[in-house]
């Protein structure tokens, strides 16, 4: 089966996020007093062939603790979705 | 006894012609590594240069520490010998998990470029041996990720097994503690962002660098008799 998987990569809470903090005080700039908490992380995007979902999964997770993340300073998330078979 | 020193070069890598002339100039003998060499054999030391290795894409140092070579360096430090990483090298060595901790954006978001002080804390790593803890010296820094992170823990054992070799006298760019360099528990390892390299030769302006660098050569020649 196939899956598209979508990964996040952000920042740990509590580490510092300058890019985050530059954006957030360029927006008043443009007009925008109302945002707070801007962050800028990384998203990854990739078609992987696995058995069903979990193992996909599992997979995907392997690869953000091995690569795709650095553990000390990122957190991820992962999302699957089925590509339908054509 | 001349040290033989494998100086690791990446794609992107740029500093190793600087690390290969001053440990020439000092009476070394340093040999350019590529990273698809397997081998270190005969090899006294290692250093891993500055630069941007493999673009510093998806995170700087995350791509080379799967370079077939850092294999052999993995191997190579377990068994105690001395390795250095220079700036990008040091980012390396973090995501090799050869040395704790990673380096991340400097906290003003500026690269820096410029000469600092720095401070040795110890003698007890291959890199500051030969050093008195206390010496200021002047060593530039040319990065944008060099501000030095780890968890509580980490710094807590960094301190108590005196593991800080370096530290920046007014911090530049807003590194945990002040921390310019560290050491392994073996103190085997080292990891810094100042250049020494840039600091070796009188036309340079500095020759602060000397003593690093020469710390580094006597490990290796020591490392070579005891082969």
């Amino acid at each position: 089966m196939r899956f598209v998987v979508r990964v996040d990569v952000t920042h740990l809470p509590g580490i510092a996020d300058p890019q985050g903090a530059t954006v957030e005080r360029a927006l008043p700039a443009l007009g925008y007093t109302n945002v707070s908490e801007v962050r800028i992380g990384k998203s990854i995007r990739l078609v992987i062939d696995a058995g069903d979902a979990a193992s996909a999964h599992h997979q995907v997770a392997e690869m953000c603790e091995r690569l795709l993340a650095n553990p000390v300073i990122e957190a991820y998330s992962i999302e699957i979705t089925e590509l339908a078979a054509t | 006894m001349s040290a033989r020193v494998a100086v690791i070069v990446f794609p992107g890598t740029n500093c190793e012609l600087d690390i290969v002339h001053a440990l020439d100039q000092l009476g070394g003998a340093p040999e350019l590594v590529f990273h698809t060499e397997t081998s270190l054999d005969g090899t006294d030391a290692v250093v891993v240069p500055g630069g941007f290795a493999h673009g510093d894409y998806l995170r700087t140092g995350a791509l080379a520490r799967f370079s077939p070579v850092m294999t052999a360096v993995a191997e190579h430090a377990a068994a105690g010998g001395p390795v250095v990483g220079v700036c990008n090298g040091f980012q390396v060595l973090t995501e090799a998990g050869l040395l704790p901790g990673a380096l991340q954006k400097n906290a003003g978001l500026k690269f820096l470029c410029e000469t600092v002080e720095c401070r040795v804390e110890t003698s007890r790593s291959v890199l500051t041996a030969g050093v008195e803890p206390g010496t200021v010296l002047r060593l530039p820094i040319n990065h944008f990720e060099g501000n030095y992170i780890c968890d509580a823990a980490t710094l807590a054992r960094l301190r108590a097994e005196d593991r800080v070799v370096l530290r920046y006298v007014d911090n530049p760019n807003g590194a945990l503690d002040d921390i310019a360099g560290i050491a392994n528990e073996r103190g085997n390892v080292v990891g810094l962002m100042p250049h020494p390299e840039r600091a070796s030769d009188r036309l340079l302006g500095s020759t602060d660098g000397v003593v690093l660098l020469q710390s580094l050569l006597d490990a290796a020649v020591a490392r070579s008799a005891a082969a």
